[in-house]
């Protein structure tokens, strides 16, 4: 009895609290840069496509919604095609961790409501961007031992020139 | 058995083994490199490393090497060990400090034996900051992608290469922190065992090229278990599937067949299965004689109304289809109207080896008791090309002598380096009688080379010598007759001889010498053994449905008759003109196939037949072994196999399953009773769940399709099999037939094998798979007055042309693989140097060659080593008309085109 009076006397106090109802979306909300909605795939910074296709991301998914297939252009490995299923994805931000050249990454944006679930599945050109996303700076192929047009072996960061086999020296 | 006590447990372990050997045969993981079951131990590589301790009051201990430590009883060892815990992350921090940040693009990560070792050991975090050695790489052929980066210098590369596989382009070079695994120059990699490279690398150096071309993680892979299609020796293998496309076959092991290894033609002969000209959809010739692609009803309906008409029916099977498929067939027409696929010469030689193989008292060995043999002859057949994987077990078998040597200096089998410098390279002996060179001529310890019937007549002089009832043989040189004492000697001074011979060369003298000679050591304590190599992968089991010959066919076809053909070219096993005489005369032409050739062509009805990936099936390997392959790729369209189509044809019920087919034909043949027992049933469940043929971690399964269908896809649901297409269902410890692919926990590579074997290197748990069929009863013993047959006389302006299969093209369905056609040499004669020059033609001249089938203009390649009067020609490439070989040739001189 006590109890129930107690409950009914807090919750009319709640008539005298400031109200929190933002006016969305006239009103958006604050999102930090680590908030994790829509996914991207992000470039280095020459501009080149960060992603590597090493299925990572696809294995770490724990609903399956990511799948791509792996091709290859002068030693560069590329996703010949990039999937997800965001109708299957839970936002869990599993792929980003797991991507060993920070090519996926997730975005403050969760606004991708559609009438149709045919439209939440998202190919490479659409996830693809066109800057580095969160991490400017790093480019998996200047420290990977990969040869690729214009950094050839030996030529990588804290790497030396190529051994010479017929060489006689200690 | 000894007892060791490994961290104060007692286990057992066998003395003759390496401690690290009875560490992973008693479960431990003991993280290795530059060990390998078959190439035994150098301690190269430092990794495995334990505690050993003098006796039970021994508190010290010291640290030694796993692999180069014989596991003798009493031994104690500790893994747990502190300071050999901390010495084994050491030594891999070493090793990774020039290891590339590659793993994200390397074709190895997710199943890399490095990755699996360093995880294992701890090394997390790297602390070295200095600058990396690099290498450039080299273009290795079609095959193998060279990535030398990766390298931690386990030196297995070239240990298997050189001294396993006995090829010589590959080598290390530099020194220390240098060494370089390579060839002298870029180039395409020779041993036609490179592939085995992929497997036996620890890391990413050597990789899968044609699986890189449309890669996927091991984990992202269906898999079953299967049994190689291009060669009668029975390899099994494990068939990677994605997207409904063969990703790549690699090695199954087993015990008694093919071990740890497989020929490159096994290996990357899968392509002509993605092929995009191959059979998928029915296909109706119009009245107007045009194809259309049809749909199934249609297709059906048109059998109905063809079959429906009456008239004779012939139908004629195929070596490189199931045994299923080829029983359906048999049963569809009768055992009158079936006919084997093969050319009437084949079907001779198999007949005779069936013969030799069943009714003889000499067993046919395994492969691995191959190995074992003492003395071995290898009787006109040239293995290397016919049945590569035989040719890799005789290298091995050549090598015990040095297993004597060792043994008589107390050195363990397993001591590679210390076996290799005490027997400074003694072989057994090994004799090559051949009409060309063959690729086992380095290891051999004389080589002869005569015509078929010399060979033969080689044979029987070897067998006189042994058994002086036996005919002896006239008019033989002095060479031969000496040659053939010595042989004679080797071979009764030999504890486990073995007779090497095949239908390679089409002459039943040749294998009827070798089994002579065979059933001439049979008795006193010896226990010889006679390998008969086969050309197809099912020529043994279609030979024993005895069904005759395509000769036969085109002999009994008449006017208005239906042919069915399943699986087969036949313009591969007879003459052009003859087999454009059987479909002109036959009013319907139905063939099943999955790959376009010139018979689907001739068509009237093609029904999209299953290819080995694509249906279960039994095949009967050419030592009489039943072995059943799984299906690991699921067509969308009307594909099917191709005892379905048949029965679809016949409108049978009552066969729903392949079980269903394997009973029928077990009781309706005899020779068949035991193939029930090559694998477990489809109803075969563990705990109630049948076994999941994609790993735990298969990826992608709600996008994969997203772009068809938002709706995920029901899995396919094969009918009754062990096997479920997901990864949903057991695995564990399975039936060795059974296992889709090797995995275990902390063991993400193919080395994970270990966990599969009752002992590393022996029998897989529970039993190698394969059943075998027959076993020799001695009914018959080869006719003991078979006699020689004449000395080879050299004909006026004719020269014998004998057949030569080349390992890469020489068999159908690999030639069809873009990787394996990059290796394909043009077709040529080969000419001995005087008679090159008698008919004025150099090396590379282009030279005319008439047959009584038809005329052939060839390159000619001089081979000094050719007997006089004798021509070889490379068969079956794409391309050549068949042409009844071995036989007589006119050839001349090309005139050059006008």
């Amino acid at each position: 009895m006590l109890s129930s009076i107690r409950t009914l006397w807090y919750t009319f106090l709640h008539l005298f609290h400031h109200s929190e109802t933002v006016q969305y979306p006239e009103q958006m909300p604050y999102l930090a840069p680590r908030y994790r909605g829509r996914i991207v795939l992000s470039r280095d910074p020459d501009g080149e496509e960060r992603c590597v296709s090493c299925y990572l991301c696809a294995v770490a998914c724990p609903v399956d919604c990511i799948s791509l297939q792996k091709t290859e252009e002068d030693g560069r490995w590329y996703p010949e095609w990039f999937r997800i299923n965001f109708s299957r994805c839970i936002f869990c931000g599993f792929c980003e961790e797991a991507c060993p050249t920070y090519a996926i990454q997730l975005t403050p944006d969760f606004e991708m409501s559609e009438y149709e679930r045919e439209n939440l599945i998202y190919e490479k050109e659409d996830l693809l961007i066109s800057g580095t996303g969160k991490y400017p700076d790093y480019s998996f192929y200047r420290v990977s031992g990969l040869a690729i047009p214009g950094k050839g072996k030996g030529e990588a960061e804290r790497e030396r020139p190529p051994i010479d086999t017929r060489a006689l020296l200690p | 058995m000894a007892i060791i006590h490994i961290d104060d447990r007692e286990f057992t372990a066998n003395p003759k083994d390496n401690l690290l050997q009875a560490c992973l045969s008693n479960g431990f993981d003991l993280p290795y490199f530059c060990w390998h079951p078959a190439l035994g131990s150098v301690g190269a590589c430092r990794q495995c490393a334990v505690r050993q301790f003098a006796n039970p009051e021994d508190t010290t201990g010291r640290i030694v090497m796993a692999c180069m430590t014989p596991a003798t009883d009493g031994t104690r060892i500790s893994i747990a060990d502190p300071e050999a815990v901390s010495f084994r992350a050491s030594v891999i921090e070493w090793l990774m400090t020039n290891h590339p940040h590659d793993c994200p693009v390397c074709e190895e990560g997710g199943e890399c034996h490095l990755q699996d070792m360093t995880v294992m050991t701890g090394h997390a975090y790297r602390r070295y900051r200095f600058s990396k050695r690099t290498h450039r790489n080299q273009y290795l052929g079609p095959f193998v992608k060279h990535e030398m980066n990766r390298c931690i210098a386990c030196y297995r590369c070239v240990r298997f290469y050189r001294d396993y596989a006995g090829g010589a382009d590959l080598d290390v070079y530099a020194a220390r922190n240098n060494v370089y695994f390579g060839r002298a120059e870029d180039g395409v990699l020779e041993n036609e065992f490179s592939g085995n490279l992929v497997e036996v690398c620890p890391t990413g150096v050597f990789t899968d090229k044609t699986l890189s071309a449309a890669y996927n993680r091991k984990w992202d892979m269906r898999s079953a278990p299967s049994v190689c299609v291009h060669c009668g020796v029975g390899c099994n293998t494990s068939v990677n599937e994605r997207g409904g496309q063969v990703r790549r076959i690699l090695n199954r092991y087993n015990g008694a067949v093919n071990g740890y290894f497989l020929c490159d033609r096994g290996r990357f002969g899968y392509g002509f299965a993605n092929r995009p000209d191959r059979v998928r959809t029915p296909v109706l010739r119009d009245p107007g004689g045009s194809m259309r692609t049809a749909t199934r009803t249609e297709a059906l309906d048109a059998l109905t109304k063809t079959l429906g008409t009456g008239g004779k029916i012939i139908g004629i099977g195929s070596p490189r289809a199931s045994l299923e498929a080829n029983f359906a067939l048999r049963r569809l027409v009768g055992a009158d109207g079936f006919h084997a696929g093969v050319s009437a010469r084949e079907a001779r030689c198999l007949a005779t080896a069936i013969e030799i193989l069943q009714a003889g008292a000499v067993p046919t060995p395994t492969l691995r008791e191959m190995e074992a043999a003492d003395v071995v002859l290898v009787l006109g057949e040239d293995v290397a090309d016919t049945a590569p994987r035989v040719a890799l077990a005789l290298r091995q078998a050549a090598r015990g002598r040095s297993m004597e040597i060792a043994d008589r200096l107390k050195i363990a089998h397993w001591q590679d380096a210390a076996v290799r410098d005490a027997a400074q390279g003694a072989r057994s002996p090994l004799f090559v009688a051949s009409v060309a060179a063959t690729r086992l001529d380095d290891i051999a310890a004389r080589t002869c080379r005569a015509a078929p019937c010399d060979i033969a007549r080689l044979g029987f002089a070897i067998r006189h010598r042994i058994d002086a009832n036996a005919p002896s043989v006239e008019d033989l040189p002095e060479a031969m007759q000496a040659l053939a004492g010595e042989i004679a000697d080797a071979l009764l001074a030999a504890k486990r001889p073995l007779i090497v011979s095949g239908c390679g060369l089409g002459d039943e003298a040749v294998l009827r010498a070798a089994a002579g000679i065979a059933q001439a050591l049979n008795g006193a304590d010896r226990l010889p053994g006679i390998v008969l190599a086969v050309p197809e992968c099912n020529s043994m089991g279609l030979a024993l449905m005895q069904g005759g010959s395509v000769e036969d066919a085109i002999d009994t076809v008449t006017e208005g008759a239906t042919v069915i053909v399943l699986e087969n070219d036949l313009y591969r096993r007879a003459e052009r003109k003859r087999v454009d005489a059987l479909f002109d005369a036959a009013a319907n032409v139905i063939v099943l196939d999955h790959v376009s050739t010139a018979t689907v062509a001739r068509a009237d009805i093609v029904l999209p037949s299953a290819n080995f990936a694509e249906c279960d099936g039994t095949l009967v390997s050419g030592e009489g072994r039943a072995q059943r392959s799984f299906q690991a790729v699921f067509p969308k369209d009307d594909v099917q196999a191709s005892w379905m189509w048949l029965r679809d044809i016949a409108g049978t019920s009552e066969w729903h399953r392949l079980d269903d087919v394997v009973r029928s034909l077990a009781s309706a043949m005899t020779q068949f009773v035991a193939i029930g027992e090559a694998t477990p049933p489809g109803d075969f469940r563990i705990a109630g769940s049948r076994i999941r043929s994609e790993p735990h971690r298969y990826s992608g399964r709600t996008a994969v399709d997203a772009d068809r269908t938002v709706h995920e896809p029901r899995a396919s649901v094969p009918e009754e099999s062990p096997f479920s297409s997901t990864m949903e269902g057991y695995y564990g410890q399975m039936p060795a037939s059974l296992i889709p692919f090797f995995w275990a926990p902390a063991w993400n590579s193919i080395q994970s094998l270990n966990k599969f074997q009752d002992e590393v290197g022996g029998a897989l748990r529970g039993g190698d798979p394969g059943v075998r069929l027959f076993e020799p009863n001695g009914a018959a013993a080869p006719r003991p007055d078979a006699t020689a047959p004449g000395q080879f006389v050299r004909g006026p302006g004719q020269w014998f042309v004998v057949p030569r299969r080349p390992i890469f093209g020489g068999e159908e369905l690999s030639a069809l693989a873009p990787a394996v056609a990059e290796r394909i040499a043009a077709p040529s004669l080969a000419l001995n140097p005087a008679d090159a020059r008698s008919l004025d033609v150099e090396n590379g001249g282009m030279i005319d060659i008439d047959f009584k089938s038809g005329s052939y203009r060839l390159a000619v390649t001089v081979a000094p080593e050719l007997p006089s009067g004798v021509a070889m020609l490379s068969v079956g490439l794409p391309g050549m008309d068949w042409c009844a070989l071995p036989g007589w040739g006119t050839p001349r001189r090309a005139e050059p085109a006008p």
